[in-house]
């Protein structure tokens, strides 16, 4: 088990390295491409295969980085906590800024990226104490405290920053990078520092699963059973933290918590697995990280920030709209089959009963003859159309057969299931009846809502329920008098006399 | 592991705390916000009892549960379980939090959550493995919806969510066992379920305490009960304790005294 989610972790991992490989995925965007603009496509399609030397350590670092953030976004989102995130990075500006000035000071050139990037912790973790520092120590909530930490220390930042800029001894010109992110070329020291910390908090959290899933559903239950809740949730924070701290350079700091948050929220649209969420929320984070980056360092006014979200948000879109779990189009297809299959149901149901109506004097069984179209639409609240629409949904399904016009005849397999359709909605209406103590005038449109979702273990249930009903086999009697819903007037169904004898 | 649910208890409880009550909260205070929520409590509870907790909206009866279980701070008093703190003796303690305390649209299936009740012996780091699984599933039987064990938790109605979480409760196999509202809420068949549990429960010598707010089966379900108005009112045997003088103290009007004064205290605190 343990081995096989090793397994998993290190695939995603290779994603940045597998589309790496020449002709891999590349050829794709490429074909799409180079028929519109050849010169800059193959531009591009240099950069995604990380065949540009320039740009090829930024992207790669920006790939993993996304790899990262998705996962330990997915904890953030489903600890909801997103916007401490949020707080987090605003609060890293003031950091950096000083610790720029710091290193000038001292006679160092000032753009050391750890250097830099160790002030940026400092202050953005001293951000993420005062949010928890004044949520427990006043009564103000999470999201007031996070916004007046989050402006206060950005509004600090930048005031240090066109400070800093005004120093004669150093340029800060390559600071407000970090705001909006942009992808500089990277040394190669940076871009191993960058990967050594995002495979960290990819295994920290992997190491961890469990531990963190446990916090994220009930923490109350987590401190019961004696887990370190308050540790763990540092734990969070602190791979929160490393993950935008390194993004910092090539997300930017406004800009980071979307690369955090969209991933995750994508990935929940796809599945209900927690496992299969996180896997998917890397492979989000890593894609929309390499694409980003790539396409930004193609054109260099263009901020990689943005270029990331606007990526991630697309393939956000893509899993809103199509995501099997709870995407838009799957519900809705979804809610039209079961539409589709409940007109097929009603429409089999009054035909089995205009049937029995007509027989009722005859035999117990039903026989299966032609009825008149004309019947089927008075006998509910049809109109033409919508009986004529019905009827070519059951055609399709091969349930009726058109014997002669006007009139409708149940195929072999339609008369079986006009008979188990009926036998469901009567079960039900019985069970309402005798259960739930519903007059029996009502019962008829409950169990229009209900039947056609009973599945077979509900109706051996309703079957155990009503025992002693005579025709357990059969489709039991109706127990309320079926009427057309228009008044009845003398119809075809009516000659053969009702039985009143 | 086939004995799982037989054995455990005996090695736990009676061999090593022969003459420990499960539960023993001697002089409890509780304050939320400087607010007390629960003044002076008194409480012994023996062993093998099914154990009511009941009492108006607000008289703190999911707090009472909370401060056994570390969950919050207290502002006095001591709680003993099996005669020790409850740190001690966590092992022996399963706790059904309120269904509404957590968020059922998370990515999980039913079997995962009840998994969680082993946490605790499973230990740091360690991965879930197919013993633990079997276990859990011998656990959502127990609750009788073991064919929902591969459902994610959203897709569970309110009577299978809290079969969730007692299986969960179940699955940490201890002697005393503290359920907050397991009743709220559900259909008649999972109360029926509920009781049946409650049963065999107590037939194996563990110890329930429930927090319940329907007085008209609380006479039938359990067989000990406290009546608790941010003090406890009265607490023994179901017969002698389930009077209409005593139902009276508690639900009457009589303690606005003790709220005026906790309002004022928090005032006073700011």
């Amino acid at each position: 088990m343990r081995s096989r989610r090793f397994m998993r972790a290190l695939m995603v991992l290779m994603i940045p390295v597998i589309a790496a490989i020449p002709g891999y995925s590349g050829t794709l965007i490429a074909a799409d491409e180079s028929a519109s603009a050849p010169h800059w496509s193959s531009y591009l399609v240099e950069t995604l295969l990380l065949r540009q030397y320039n740009t090829r350590l930024v992207v790669l670092s920006t790939s993993l980085l996304g790899v990262a953030s998705g996962l330990v976004g997915t904890f953030l989102l489903l600890r909801k906590r997103s916007l401490l995130g949020d707080a987090l990075s605003h609060a890293t500006l003031p950091g950096i800024v000083i610790a720029f000035a710091i290193m000038v000071q001292m006679g160092e050139q000032g753009k050391n990226l750890p250097g830099l990037l160790t002030g940026a912790a400092i202050t953005g973790m001293g951000g993420v104490y005062l949010v928890l520092l004044i949520r427990n120590s006043t009564r103000l909530k999470d999201d007031a405290a996070m916004g007046i930490i989050l402006s206060v220390f950005f509004g600090a930042g930048v005031a240090l920053l066109s400070m800093v800029q005004t120093l004669p001894q150093a340029s800060a010109a390559g600071l407000e990078g970090f705001i909006t992110g942009k992808t500089a070329s990277m040394v190669l020291s940076d871009f191993l520092f960058i990967s050594v910390v995002c495979a960290l908090a990819v295994l920290l959290s992997l190491l961890f699963l469990k531990e963190l899933t446990l916090l994220c559903f009930d923490e109350g239950f987590a401190a019961a059973q004696g887990w370190p809740v308050v540790a763990l949730d540092m734990l969070m924070v602190s791979l929160v933290g490393a993950v935008t701290i390194v993004g910092l350079q090539s997300v930017g700091l406004i800009l980071i918590i979307a690369f955090l948050i969209i991933p995750s929220t994508a990935a929940r649209f796809w599945t209900h697995n927690l496992g299969r969420m996180l896997v998917l929320a890397g492979i989000i984070g890593g894609l929309s990280g390499w694409f980003g980056a790539s396409v930004s360092a193609l054109f260099p006014g263009l901020p990689a920030g943005a270029l990331i979200v606007l990526s991630a948000a697309s393939l956000f879109m893509l899993s809103m709209l199509f995501g099997p779990a709870k995407g838009v189009v799957p519900r809705w297809i979804r809610h039209r089959r079961l539409t589709a299959t409940v007109g097929r149901q009603h429409l089999l149901r009054a035909v089995f009963e205009i049937l029995e109506q007509s027989q009722q004097s005859g035999s117990d069984q039903v026989r299966n003859l032609p009825v008149d179209i004309a019947d089927v639409i008075r006998h509910r609240s049809w109109d033409r159309p919508e009986v004529l629409g019905l009827l070519r949904s059951a055609l399709r399904n091969g349930h009726i057969e058109f014997p002669r016009p006007g009139q409708v005849c149940l195929s072999e397999s339609g008369f079986g299931e006009s008979a188990r359709v009926t036998r469901n909605h009567r079960l039900w209406e019985l069970f309402m009846i005798r259960h739930a103590d519903i007059a029996p005038s009502h019962v008829d449109r409950d169990a229009d809502m209900v039947e056609h979702v009973l599945g077979p273990e509900i109706v051996r249930q309703l079957e155990d329920e009503l025992q002693n009903i005579e025709a357990t086999l059969q489709v039991p009697p109706s127990p309320h008098t079926i009427k057309p819903t228009d008044e009845p007037s003398v119809s075809s169904g009516d000659k053969t006399g009702k039985g009143n004898a | 592991m086939k004995n799982f649910f037989d054995s455990r208890k005996d090695v736990l409880c009676e061999k090593e705390h022969p003459n420990e009550l499960p539960l023993a909260i001697h002089d409890l205070t509780v304050a939320y916000n400087r607010r007390p929520v629960l003044w002076d409590i008194e409480l012994n509870i023996p062993e093998g009892r099914l154990v009511a907790v009941v009492g108006p909206n607000g008289a703190g009866k999911s707090t009472l549960l909370k401060a056994c279980l570390d969950l919050i701070p207290r502002t006095s008093g001591e709680i003993r379980i099996y005669g020790k703190p409850y740190r001690q003796h966590r092992s022996l303690v399963g706790y059904v939090p309120q269904r509404e305390s957590v968020d059922w649209d998370f990515p999980i299936s039913a079997l995962e959550v009840v998994t969680m009740g082993l946490y605790g012996r499973i230990g740091w780091m360690k991965r879930v493995r197919s013993v633990h699984r079997e276990v859990a599933m011998q656990c959502l039987e127990k609750v009788g919806i073991d064919h929902l064990a591969q459902r994610q938790i959203s897709q569970l109605s309110g009577g299978q969510q809290q079969r969730v979480f007692l299986a969960r409760a179940l699955a940490q196999d201890s002697a005393l066992y503290m359920m907050d509202e397991p009743f709220s809420a559900v259909d008649a068949s999972t109360e029926l379920a509920i009781v049946e549990l409650l049963k065999t429960l107590k037939s194996t010598g563990r110890t329930c305490i429930v927090v319940h707010h329907d007085l008209a089966t609380v006479s039938r379900y359990f067989d000990w009960l406290v009546l608790l108005n941010m003090r406890v009112v009265a607490s023994g045997p179901m017969k002698e304790t389930f009077t209409h003088e005593n139902l009276r103290k508690t639900y009457g009007g009589k303690l606005s005294v003790l709220t005026d004064a906790a309002e004022a205290l928090k005032q006073v605190s700011g």
